[in-house]
């Protein structure tokens, strides 16, 4: 192609002007997802729950699990710890300490901001809406049951007395109600108002304000940066060790532990093909030169 | 049965190659031996047992839960039967890409092996899905942030490349001339797709535990536990291919041409020996993930004795006796390092899946008498299509009319 001097300082200008239009955005590619900015969540504080379980009751009711083998007003479900399963998908845990008033600890999915169930299925069944409800999809579930075993929280649960539609059950933050701007049934029928429903950077602000304002709170949100940041956070007055949380999931999003691992692979398939392409060629030119030198039986 | 004519009719052809030479009767009748016996009464609990899962469901066949959601049809069938039947891999790398012809006749039988082994890990995967009628869901739904989906799309391309893999001793068997040069034409681009394929998916099967830190017990969790795995698994795999030689010899020996038994000592020796420096392979990287990941602290517990039991009676033993045994020329030694080393393969797999993982919780899982039952099945299931085949295909010898191309 042929190019005069002014084809070719037009060219330039138009380079330059692409060069600074690029400068406006960022000059590289974020790896961070920091969350959907108007994301909701819940805050717990675990202080002013009383363990009347209404909310279990409500959650019960607004799903549709069906009547619990023990009444929500039966105090005996303290005596064990329990766990979410497929007819409750949030409990009520009691912790008691010698000389020190009880702890009740609600235990539902966390919304993580990042969530590992997401990350492990491989039919995409999860979705963390824009809302922050972390939800999952029956129809796509084929039901590997990777999502249980991902779950930091051992959250997920399983229906294995299905045996032809199971389906794995969890708090979905009653996202159907959330999205006609509803709150969450556990949040709506907490007496106590140990349950705040609202913008997850809000929920920030109202638990600092707490810790600052009185002394007897510990100073940590959980769910603030556990495992990357979750919807649903705890502020308390006992230490969180002490009430069954895992202080040590640390604060990397766990999807991020196997980004590392899952880029090595379109790698490994560019290059080995090559390589034993290699070998294959340089073995099949021994034979032909006949220096095959391999010291077993010849064929 | 090597007699092999092109012009008979479809009745002496079915009489000839499917029922050996027998009429249906006399087949019938050779068919009761003690072996069939005990594989005919497990088949007789088993086939139902899984029956009953499909219209049960898991909650009535298991001892699963939702705290350990994972079991033996995984740990044994998927992790454990995957990682020991690589033998076919190896096989078809060392001949056909580095150019060991002298271990030519274990390739069909490797490749066999391999092929089987990956059928029924995942028979017995699709028996422990909740929904295994949607198990084509992840290939329209593509959920390609996830590991699992990975093992899923190498597992099921590599299956069908085993299958084009062994396809020439299929087609031999029927007489197809012409196939059988076409299927010769692939035959370097399925070795090399297949390899990559393997690489990709035993690493992911490792892999896909390193989303969960804090649920497996850090002994065994580690950024290295891929390579862990490939490199146990190349072990394993080495491993059974002699385990499973001295049983087609024994069993199938008269199929076996004379030169090939005095190979086979040669190719024993020279797998252990293979089979030694990928144990002391898979040692150094145990080692290294452990001081690595800083998790030697944890070894003064009962959990660290348990890991001692695994790498000092599974891998270093093993390894010490494989080096022994190349020394003293024992193929009695390579063939029991060989055991224990596809043992060190079944107690590892179960570490990490069942035995370390969800360590904490307070539930512990034991598996349900029908979980033993249906992996039992699977099994006697693989070994009898195993001997259906090799008593009817070229695997063991090769007819003279389809000679190497």
């Amino acid at each position: 192609m042929a190019m005069n001097r002014r084809g070719f300082l037009k060219l330039l200008a138009g380079a330059g002007a692409a060069g600074a239009a690029s400068v406006a955005k960022p000059s590289r590619a974020s790896e961070e997802f920091e969350g959907y900015p108007d994301r909701y969540g819940v805050l717990c504080d675990i202080s002013r729950c009383i363990g009347c379980r209404s909310c279990e009751q409500a959650c019960n009711q607004v799903n549709n699990l069906g009547a619990p083998a023990e009444s929500f007003d039966n105090d005996k479900v303290f005596e064990t710890k329990r766990r979410t399963s497929s007819t409750a998908h949030t409990v009520v845990n009691k912790y008691q300490k010698e000389n020190r008033p009880p702890a009740f600890v609600k235990t539902q999915c966390m919304h993580c901001d990042e969530p590992a169930c997401f990350s492990a299925c491989l039919a995409k069944a999860f979705d963390k809406t824009p809302e922050g409800a972390v939800i999952w999809n029956e129809h796509k579930c084929i039901g590997c049951r990777y999502c249980m075993q991902a779950c930091p929280f051992y959250i997920p649960a399983y229906e294995y007395d299905n045996a032809f539609t199971p389906r794995v059950t969890k708090c979905t933050m009653c996202y159907p109600r959330i999205k006609d701007g509803g709150v969450p049934a556990c949040v709506e029928t907490c007496p106590m108002d140990a349950l705040i429903f609202g913008k997850r950077s809000e929920l920030i602000t109202i638990a600092r304000k707490r810790i600052i304002n009185d002394s007897e709170y510990v100073d940590h949100i959980y769910g603030e940066h556990e495992v990357g940041g979750t919807s649903w956070m705890y502020i308390s007055k006992q230490p969180f060790e002490e009430l069954g949380f895992n202080m040590h999931l640390g604060t990397t999003a766990l999807p991020k532990l196997t980004y590392g691992y899952l880029a090595t692979i379109p790698v490994m398939h560019i290059t080995l093909p090559i390589i034993l392409a290699g070998f294959y060629v340089i073995s099949k030119g021994r034979k032909v030169s006949g220096k095959d030198e391999t010291k077993g039986v010849q064929k | 049965m090597s007699e092999h004519t092109m012009h008979t009719t479809p009745r002496e052809w079915i009489r000839e190659n499917i029922f050996l030479g027998k009429t249906v009767g006399e087949y019938i009748r050779s068919l009761i031996t003690p072996f069939n016996i005990i594989a005919g009464a497990i088949l007789a609990v088993g086939i139902p047992v899984i029956l009953y899962r499909f219209l049960f469901g898991l909650g009535a066949s298991t001892n699963l839960s939702d705290t350990n959601p994972w079991g033996m049809w995984l740990a044994f069938d998927m992790f454990f039967g995957v990682a020991v039947a690589t033998g076919g891999f190896i096989m078809v790398v060392g001949v056909y890409i580095f150019g060991r012809d002298d271990y030519k006749s274990m390739v069909r039988p490797a490749i066999l092996t391999g092929f089987l082994g990956y059928f029924f890990a995942i028979a017995g995967l699709v028996i422990d899905l909740g929904r295994p009628w949607f198990l084509p869901k992840p290939f329209i739904y593509f959920g390609t942030a996830s590991v699992l989906f990975l093992v899923a799309e190498h597992l099921a391309l590599y299956l069908t490349i085993q299958f084009f893999e062994f396809l020439p001793a299929a087609v031999e068997w029927l007489g197809w001339r012409k196939v059988r040069h076409h299927l010769h034409k692939i035959h370097i681009a399925l070795i090399i797709l297949g390899s990559v394929l393997v690489m990709g998916h035993q690493s992911a099967l490792g892999a896909m535990f390193l989303i969960m830190p804090s649920r497996l017990h850090p002994l065994w969790y580690s950024t290295y536990i891929p390579y862990l795995f490939f490199a146990s698994c190349i072990a394993g795999g080495l491993a059974m291919l002699i385990v499973e030689s001295m049983i087609s010899h024994k069993v199938f020996g008269h199929q076996v041409e004379a030169s090939d038994h005095e190979k086979i000592h040669r190719m024993t020796m020279g797998l252990g020996k293979a089979a030694g420096y990928t144990l002391f392979a898979y040692f150094c990287l145990k080692i290294l993930s452990m001081v690595h990941g800083f998790t030697w602290q944890h070894l003064w517990s009962g959990w660290g004795a348990w890991l001692g039991v695994e790498v000092i009676g599974f891998v270093v033993l093993p390894l010490w006796m494989f080096t022994r045994a190349v020394r003293t020329d024992s193929i009695k030694m390579v063939r029991a390092a060989s055991i224990i080393t596809v043992l060190g393969i079944l107690v590892n797999r179960f570490n990490v899946v069942v035995i370390g993982l969800n360590w904490n919780a307070p539930e512990v899982y034991i598996p349900h008498w029908m979980e033993v039952m249906g992996s039992l099945t699977l099994v006697t299931l693989g070994v009898l299509a195993f001997r259906w085949v090799v008593n009817r295909m070229p695997v063991l010898y090769r007819l003279p009319e389809f000679p190497d191309e």
